[in-house]
């Protein structure tokens, strides 16, 4: 046991400061105000205090921070998406990411390990190909490889997947990394903290007052608070949100699932992903596998989890690991996914006036945590939208804009 | 494993059915604008509560109609379409 932990038997205080301090109650007023203590939601405030200068900002979280799909998410981050505007917003993120355990004293377990798209299928190894290309284009690092390298970097890999799916090349992205979703959350929520944010848990946002097109306030299970801008980072909860402002937009919820195995040693460093499987797979720094398939087929607004899960994603696990059959399932988990149509967020302005939203984030906005508390908390300081997220408005529906970015999530990641 | 009621061929595994979305009335192409149709076309309302959803039996090819809690993830009755 480490003698330092002794403090802790002889201490009637706690004797280390918390990560947090837990203000006692609301402010009547605040500049800003959050909905959401998740990555985005902390981001968003930390990036206003330090970057912006705002500070006098409270962010709401009806359960704890980092419990919604911050801390469900399989940690995947990798920027080989498909449209221009994809492309730089992920690329920006990637590079945030890798400097963000300095700028916190905290170590995010952010470990670069490559990622690899599986190809089981000519039509398939087609658009990894195209995939490559458009990517390269960009000036991503990514490129089409032959089994052979697979097999190198996995050697315990099937290379036929059971003979009925063999793997015939993939998209290789050697940025592709994974990190440690819950101390992305307190690492910014601590940033924030200590900057003079106020975060308050427990305390969930009932209604959003609007008067004449313009946000006043809102009402908490807490009480009721005076703000002119308002913040939704609420993932799975944004439907609900948006209804409280009398907004309408494309986003739907169904769930997304995980599972993990016991810890076992190291033998998978990169991380895996087949489309054609339903199947993508990491090793974790404590040894466990972290499992994911797609999302549930149907809309729901709860994180159940399914026995069917299990059976489907260990089956396809096994087609590719069959040296797994006695691994054990340590656990299994489900978050709620705030999809749109094509598969890009929406972020940014609303037709309420100092209503912003940051949504729809789906099955891949952890990569985007960092990138989106920058650009939203430039957009909510300055009134409008930052470059980067022009592409991703709300009105770009009502205009048929689509984004289109197929390159999200074959699989739900 | 779920259990869905087919009003054709009684319960079923859910797995044998795909979902088709909420049932949504639609705006005549004709008179509306150009604003009233993308709201048909794109726009959800994605709030949960009880819904009336089409759902589509795969194996026997029936589409029908399911009133559904979207929550509690409970299924109060389904029909045919008259
Ligand atoms: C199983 C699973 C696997 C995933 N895998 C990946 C992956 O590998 N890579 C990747 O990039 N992304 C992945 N994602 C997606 C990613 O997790 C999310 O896009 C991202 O974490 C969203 O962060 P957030 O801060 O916006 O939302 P959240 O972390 O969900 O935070 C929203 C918070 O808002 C709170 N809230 C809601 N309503 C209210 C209210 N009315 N008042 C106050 N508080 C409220 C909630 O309690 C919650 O804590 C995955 C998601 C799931 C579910």
């Amino acid at each position: 046991m480490p003698y330092q932990l002794l403090r802790f038997a002889f201490a009637s205080k706690h004797p280390e400061p918390r990560m947090f301090r837990t203000p006692e109650r609301l402010k009547n007023a605040y500049d800003a105000v959050i909905i959401g203590a998740g990555g985005h939601g902390l981001a968003s405030a930390y990036y206003l205090a330090r970057d912006h200068g705002m500070t006098n900002v409270a962010v709401l979280e009806r359960g704890y921070i980092g419990g919604g799909n911050t801390g469900r998410n399989t940690t995947i981050i990798r920027s080989n998406y498909l449209t221009p505007e994809g492309v730089a917003f992920y690329d920006q993120s990637v590079r945030l990411w890798q400097d963000l355990s300095q700028d916190f004293d905290l170590n995010l377990f952010y470990a670069t390990r490559g990622h690899f798209t599986l190809a089981h299928t000519d039509s398939a190894v087609r658009t990894m190909r195209w995939r490559a290309e458009v990517n390269k284009h960009f000036g991503v690092d990514s490129e089409l490889v032959g089994p052979d390298e697979v097999r190198k970097a996995a050697p315990q890999i099937d290379i036929t997947c059971g003979g009925h799916a063999p793997i015939l090349g993939a998209l290789y992205h050697a940025p592709g990394a994974i990190a440690r979703h819950d101390a992305v959350a307190w690492g910014y929520g601590r940033g924030a903290d200590q900057r003079g944010v106020e975060i308050h848990q427990q305390t969930e946002v009932l209604g959003i007052n609007v008067e004449s097109g313009k946000v006043t306030g809102v009402r908490t299970t807490k009480g009721d608070i005076a703000t002119p801008r308002v913040l939704s980072a609420v993932a799975g909860f944004t439907p609900r949100v948006t209804d409280m402002v009398g907004l309408r937009t494309p986003i739907y919820i169904h769930p997304l699932q995980a599972m993990v195995t016991e810890p076992m040693k190291p033998w998978l460093d990169p991380i895996l992903v087949s489309g054609s499987l339903h199947v993508y797979v990491s090793q974790s720094a404590r040894g466990e596998l972290v499992m994911g398939a797609s999302l549930d087929p149907y809309e729901l607004h709860a994180t159940r989890s399914t026995l069917d899960f299990v059976e489907g994603l260990a089956a396809h696990m096994l087609d590719m690991f069959p040296f797994l059959s006695n691994a054990r399932v340590n656990r299994q988990w489900a978050g709620m996914a705030d999809m749109t149509p094509d598969f890009a967020p929406i972020m940014g302005t609303t037709p309420v006036e100092g209503f912003y939203l940051d949504a729809g984030w789906g099955t891949w906005g952890f990569k985007a945590t960092p990138v989106c508390g920058k650009t939203m908390s430039w957009t909510v300081a300055n009134g409008r939208n930052h470059e980067l997220i022009k592409g991703f408005n709300l009105s770009r529906f009502e205009r048929y804009e689509l984004t289109g970015e197929k390159g999200a999530a074959s699989v739900g990641h | 494993m779920k259990i869905l009621t087919c009003p054709v061929n009684g319960p079923r595994p859910v797995s044998e059915f795909a979902y088709g979305g909420e049932v949504r009335p639609m705006p005549d192409g004709a008179t509306c604008t150009d604003r009233e149709w993308a709201d048909y076309v794109f726009n959800r309302s994605g709030v949960p509560g009880v819904k009336i959803e089409w759902w589509y039996h795969i194996a026997s090819g029936t589409w029908f109609y399911a009133e559904r809690d979207t929550v509690a993830d409970r299924v109060i009755r389904t029909w045919l379409p008259a």
